[in-house]
């Protein structure tokens, strides 16, 4: 059992890093963000197998969900910004 | 050429920073176990009026650190609404989800009952209840509801000061009375306690939600709703 329970936290550890890895070499916004929520999750199980249900629950709820979700509305206004000043740019340059 | 700032200067300074964090690990790892914080505040427990260790270091061995961690959320809920108005909500939903989010909203709210009742003797608080009340009005934005169900601006710049008010005005009157700021008289703990998360639940609920709609909420909240 506690082999198993072992070999679960290194793979929860490595799964961990390597996702905090990819989510920072990320170059677009909204994959960078759902990455971020998977990596939220993730460390919500770390907190739990910590035995610090509190902070799993707070890092489930605050950490992954609404920190999530704060962030794909911001990237969708900042895609939303950029498109639209593109195409303002492309409307002055047409002849 | 060598630049003395980037090419000395900053290493230097880096390789000392990371020293002392290396001998502070080591130091912390190898050292004796001495009278730590946490033996000392758990033995306190009992004295606190809850039985959740987290809880009864939150809101009364450290309530200074909370009362200021619900300040800097208020002053944050400011900064957003220093942008400008909100941008218009997400479209109008399918009527699927919209049952699906009539369904949902109730359950958030009622487990944020629960778990802001729960947090005086397990895991839960006014942090998680919060959560879950943000999360109710996140999904109802994302139904289309314009103001995520939140009630006019003089309505909500009260909701959201709340939590703070009532734990400034708590352990002001408390203060008053003689007994310090913040400083629970034992008999009364578990009441000023339960308050104090009660008003602070609301308060970082509405705040989430009104985070999330990024901007100053509408003057007419009924005026954009899809319901």
């Amino acid at each position: 059992m506690t082999v198993l329970l072992t070999l679960f936290d290194l793979l929860l550890t490595l799964t961990l890093l390597g996702l905090a890895v990819v989510t920072l070499t990320s170059h677009e916004p909204r994959r960078a963000v759902i990455l971020f929520i998977a990596f939220g999750l993730l460390l919500a199980l770390v907190w739990a197998r910590l035995r610090a249900p509190d902070l799993a629950l707070a890092e489930a709820a605050i950490g992954a969900g609404l920190s999530g979700a704060l962030m794909l509305a911001a990237a969708r206004r900042a895609s939303g910004r950029k498109t639209s000043a593109a195409q303002s740019r492309d409307a002055e340059d047409a002849p | 050429m060598i630049r003395p700032l980037e090419h000395i200067v900053i290493p230097i300074g880096l390789i000392v920073v990371g020293g002392l964090l290396g001998w502070s690990f080591f130091l912390a790892v190898t050292g004796e176990a001495g009278d730590r914080l946490a033996s000392v505040a758990l033995a306190r427990v009992p004295d606190s009026g809850v039985s959740n260790p987290v809880t009864s270091v939150l809101l009364n061995f450290r309530a200074y650190d909370t009362l200021l961690e619900l300040a800097v959320l208020l002053s944050a809920l400011l900064g957003i609404w220093s942008l400008g108005a909100a941008g218009p909500g997400f479209q109008p939903a399918a009527s699927i989800l919209d049952g699906m989010v009539a369904g949902f909203v109730p359950l958030l709210i009622l487990s944020a009952g629960y778990m802001l009742w729960v947090g005086a003797y397990a895991p839960g608080g006014a942090f998680q209840a919060g959560a879950l009340l943000g999360a109710a009005g996140v999904m109802l934005a994302l139904a289309g509801h314009r103001n995520a169900g939140l009630p006019c601006e003089s309505r909500l710049r009260l909701l959201v000061a709340l939590g703070v008010f009532v734990f400034a005005m708590t352990g002001l009157l408390l203060m008053v009375l003689g007994d310090g700021f913040l400083t629970y008289p034992p008999g009364l703990a578990k009441w000023l306690i339960l308050i104090i998360e009660t008003a602070a639940t609301l308060a970082i609920g509405a705040t989430l939600a009104a985070a999330y709609l990024g901007g100053r909420p509408a003057a007419h909240p009924t005026s954009g709703e899809t319901a």
